[in-house]
């Protein structure tokens, strides 16, 4: 019997088509072995460390401590090599498709962070990479589609539905689908269908592992809080797994509230709550309306713009361990701008949402934790046309 | 085989439809309700009927439609567009199920919205036969086998050519109805090309599985490619995109769509 979680609580499963079935068994065994294998984690690890650059700093941010009012660490997950956290389960999961003999890679990216890494992970490796990029994605993310394009991958715009993550998503499960033989998909966050909320959970704890054993060298102690953006959440569950067994931190889960979560344009399925659903492949809690279809969602991050969500988190919700919010795009814009200006720190617009919450949400926290998902070099433009409208 | 055979009234109409085809296999077309509209995919499906066909599959509209094509796709999101509900869909069913059985296809979510009894009992109610759910694989399924069951409407599993020999047992002793049997590694959606020997290959696999008879589907087109199914041994025939594409762009969609299926009912006289 398997010991990869097919659900979290009622959360999780494997809603496919049965074509996918059998792939997505094999997927299960060979992470099973991969993960306990010492060859696989040795070469993991050398590549993390010399490749991707880890373990990620730990900083304790000067002045946006003060501002604050208590010690902020910063995970600096901006630093890992491409900019982000998703280079972790991209270097892993493209190891695990050699591994399966599978040399073409599928990926589908909102932001383009987890497109770029995949990209990167391809080309280190020599594996064919096609990446699925939503239509309007493709326009607000520029920057990255010439990165992934430049790293030898081929980006396919998807037109379809509102041209951002979800759409995205369900054109290259589809690919899947049709070429499942000599293909292996790397999804980019905890979501799908059973064993990938386990694959990457498992290939982004180093981010909480890291910073809690750095914190209690350094500062004797845990944090109170541990705060991380969400959209699929995957660098959020990266970061939790770690703490989820000290009873005494807080883990905080920051989902996009848009413009506003009244005004139903937003990307916050945990906050708001309501009935579970199925969205590519998994039960948790996403956005729908009363027959099921799946609604858009608004964020002005193009990483937290996705109506679902990974289901270890809506487990983690109901049980209790976990909180979830959410900011809204004016309250992220504001935050990009003081994070940048007093710490001298461009922040992925998807972590100035969690970047908001921590400063500006009032606390009896004594030290917290931020996982600084990712760098905000490919929201220049956005935040530029953007930010004459916020009032800073 | 079979662990235990369950006999349905829906079941019982789409195994009489079958029996009674008159053709080499049944003809199974797709329809996606309410697609250009709802007044017109009933003359549709009506138009069906008059051309031959033996059974109808009829699609509600999702916003996520994992196991479909760029054809299949495009006509929900336009009959999601032009407001179609489950309801609006249903009084299609309504009319349609008064010449043929009507099989719903929609996926999970729709399913599980207002509960699997709940849905099972609007649709048999609507005076469908069956339902297939192309999401829903064989583990994820039993809550909703029960409540179909209960409804007395057949689920109808698929299997795929990646789906094992072991798998295929286990799914085809649960089918009802028919056991829909995907030609090929793929989404839905026309290919020209000639089915080939190994069909006949899938079908042999799928027919040696179950009891239930078997319904070849996903990629065909032509009226040779339906004989070559028939030839294959499979006891039904699905074509989808291709009518879907003919609703979709012919002036008089009705005309059009009877003209196709006719052809295809020829390919399996």
């Amino acid at each position: 019997m398997s010991t990869v979680e097919h659900r979290f609580g009622p959360y999780g499963g494997q809603y496919v088509p049965e074509t996918l079935m059998p792939a997505l068994g094999e997927l299960e065994a060979a992470w099973e072995v991969a993960r306990a294998d010492a060859g696989y984690q040795a070469e993991l690890q050398e590549l993390l460390r010399d490749f991707a650059g880890r373990p990620s700093r730990l900083y304790r941010a000067r002045r946006l401590s003060e501002h604050a009012g208590r010690p902020l660490y910063l995970k600096r997950e901006d630093l890992n090599h491409t900019g982000s956290h998703k280079l972790n389960n991209a270097i892993g999961q493209a190891l695990l498709a050699m591994r399966m003999g599978k040399r073409r890679i599928i990926a589908e990216t909102g932001a383009g962070q987890h497109g770029v890494a995949t990209a990167t992970a391809c080309a280190l490796f020599g594996l064919e990479c096609v990446v699925y990029m939503g239509l309007e994605d493709t326009k607000r993310q520029r920057p990255n589609v010439e990165r992934m394009e430049l790293l030898g991958a081929t980006v396919r715009p998807v037109e379809a539905g509102t041209g951002t993550l979800k759409d995205a998503t369900s054109e290259a499960i589809r690919d899947w689908v049709t070429n499942v033989q000599d293909t292996h998909y790397i999804i980019g966050s905890a979501v799908g269908p059973a064993p990938y909320p386990s694959i990457v959970r498992d290939l982004q704890r180093c981010i909480g592992d890291e910073a809690r054993a750095t914190l209690l060298e350094r500062e004797g102690r845990l944090p109170d809080r541990v705060i991380a953006c969400v959209g699929g959440g995957s660098n959020a569950i990266g970061i939790f797994t770690a703490f989820v067994g000290d009873p005494g931190v807080q883990l905080i889960g920051v989902e996009a509230a848009g413009e506003g979560i009244a005004s139903g344009r937003h990307g916050a399925p945990l906050t708001v709550g309501g009935r579970a659903g199925v969205l590519h492949g998994s039960m948790s809690a996403v956005m729908q309306d009363e027959e099921g279809q799946i609604t858009e969602a608004h964020s002005i991050s193009a990483g937290l713009d996705y109506p679902g969500s990974g289901p270890e988190h809506a487990f983690l919700r109901d049980s209790g361990r976990a909180r979830y919010v959410a900011v809204t795009d004016d309250d992220a814009l504001r935050a990009f701008a003081a994070v940048t200006r007093l710490e001298g720190i461009i922040p992925a617009l998807e972590t100035a949402h969690a970047f908001h919450y921590a400063l500006e949400e009032p606390s009896d926290s004594t030290l917290d934790l931020i996982c600084l998902s990712g760098r905000g070099d490919k929201d220049l433009a956005q935040v530029l046309e953007k930010l004459g409208g916020v009032e800073l | 085989m079979t662990e235990t055979t369950v006999h349905n009234a829906g079941a019982e109409r789409i195994a009489a439809a079958f029996a009674n085809s008159g053709k080499r296999a049944a003809l199974m077309p797709y329809l996606m309700g309410g697609f250009p509209t709802t007044a017109l995919s009933l003359e549709i499906g009506l138009a069906y009927a008059d051309g031959g066909a033996d059974l109808v599959e009829l699609g509600i509209p999702f916003s996520d439609p994992l196991a479909d094509g760029p054809v299949i796709a495009a006509a929900g999101t336009a009959a999601l567009r032009a407001g179609t509900t489950v309801a609006s869909v249903l009084e299609v069913c309504a009319g349609l199920a008064q010449r043929m059985p009507v099989v719903i296809m929609c996926y999970a979510n729709q399913v599980l919205a207002r509960g699997a009894e709940d849905f099972a009992a609007r649709l048999r109610d609507a005076g469908a036969s069956g339902l297939i759910v192309p999401d829903l694989p064989m583990e994820e399924a039993p809550t909703v086998l029960a409540a179909c069951d209960a409804a007395g409407l057949a689920l109808v599993p698929l299997v795929a050519p990646t789906t094992p020999d072991d798998r295929l047992r286990a799914i085809g002793s649960r089918a009802r109805g028919f056991l829909y049997t995907v030609s090929v590694t793929g989404t839905t959606g026309e290919r020209e090309a000639p089915l080939g020997d190994r069909v006949a290959a899938v079908v042999g696999r799928a027919k040696a599985a179950t009891d239930v008879p078997v319904a070849l589907g996903f990629g065909i087109t032509t009226p040779e490619q339906a004989s070559e199914a028939a030839d294959a041994g499979a006891d039904g025939v699905i074509v989808g995109s291709r009518l879907v594409r003919e609703a979709a762009e012919a002036a008089d969609p009705a005309a059009a769509v009877r003209e196709v299926v006719a052809g295809l009912a020829d390919g399996l006289s």
